[in-house]
């Protein structure tokens, strides 16, 4: 039996969920069972989709801006018809369409979802808590600069802000800009150098490590 | 597949009502005009899902609006924009 000595409860303790109580959470349980109980999906298939979510991360919005960043054509392609583009490097986006907006010298792009808490997780893995917090929601639509300033882009008066709110079916991501001094980087390099705020937009700059 | 109503570069409004039940048109955009961005596909508009009549499909357009049109006063630059995902059914011509 292990030593009750050689470690501490109270660093290693971690609190269970909160069992549901609410009645929109028990609502949403009994739903779930009444789904799986009568044959629209089976519970390994809904573990199958949440072990996905959980696998992708960051990396893959990355990989997709490094390639942009090194072949002209699928960066246009990629502007022009986000889903059909991100398909084709393997990407299983149904049923949303994907869209994904370039940063420039004049314009800064930033992504919200006010309604609740939309974000391309194929792309970027799970979504930020702060991503769905009230106050992002609420202040990044109303406010885009001031909320930007607190994450630490100080944006100029000749850069225009667009402010893109997923309301619906649509999902999105950020292509940040290329940092000057990589033009002989490998595709891996430059993928390294992309964080996932620079693909949500509450970065601009992209720092070279 | 339905011709979409709206054609990019349009100018559009926004409809101004509040459904009984759950719809995707935040209040802060709702009335205001703006220009079709985008014509996208067509998608299940949770609106008449709940509805359970059986044609749940509808087109999205994505619709940019000038913050300063929305916001009054807003802290920013005259081209700051915001763009939006919204139904058809939600949309009329500006023209």
């Amino acid at each position: 039996m292990m030593s009750h000595d050689d470690h501490d409860h109270a660093r290693t303790f971690q609190p269970d969920h909160a069992e549901p109580t609410s009645d929109a959470a028990l609502v949403g349980l009994a739903l779930r069972q009444l789904l799986i109980e009568n044959g629209y999906y089976t519970a390994d298939e809904e573990q199958t989709v949440i072990a996905e979510m959980q696998g992708a991360s960051p990396k893959n919005g990355a990989y997709i801006v490094a390639r942009a960043w090194t072949d002209p054509e699928f960066k246009e392609y990629l502007l022009q018809n986000g889903t059909e583009s991100i398909k084709k490097l393997g990407f299983e986006l149904a049923p949303y369409e994907f869209t994904v907006m370039e940063n420039t010298e004049q314009v800064h792009n930033v992504i919200v979802c006010t309604l609740c808490s939309c974000y391309p997780r194929t792309l970027l893995g799970m979504s930020p808590a702060w991503y769905k917090s009230k106050s992002y929601r609420a202040r990044v639509v109303r406010e885009p600069r001031a909320v930007l300033l607190e994450f630490g882009v100080n944006l100029s008066d000749d850069v225009d802000v667009y402010v893109h709110d997923s309301t619906a079916e649509l999902r999105y991501m950020v292509l940040p800009q290329r940092p000057a001094g990589t033009d002989d980087w490998s595709e891996d390099d430059l993928a390294a150098l992309v964080t996932r705020d620079s693909l949500i937009g509450t970065q601009r700059d992209l720092i070279l490590k | 597949m339905s011709e979409p109503l709206f054609l990019v570069g349009q100018h559009v409004r926004i409809a101004d009502r509040t459904p009984p039940a759950h719809h995707r048109v935040p209040s802060y955009a709702k009335g205001h005009v703006g220009i079709v961005e985008r014509v996208c596909g067509m998608h299940a508009d949770p609106e008449q899902c709940i509805r359970g009549d059986g044609k749940p499909f509808q087109r999205i357009y994505r619709v940019c609006i000038r913050q300063t049109e929305i916001w009054i006063p807003y802290e920013g630059s005259d081209g700051d924009k915001l763009e939006i995902e919204i139904f058809e059914s939600w949309l009329e011509s500006a023209e």
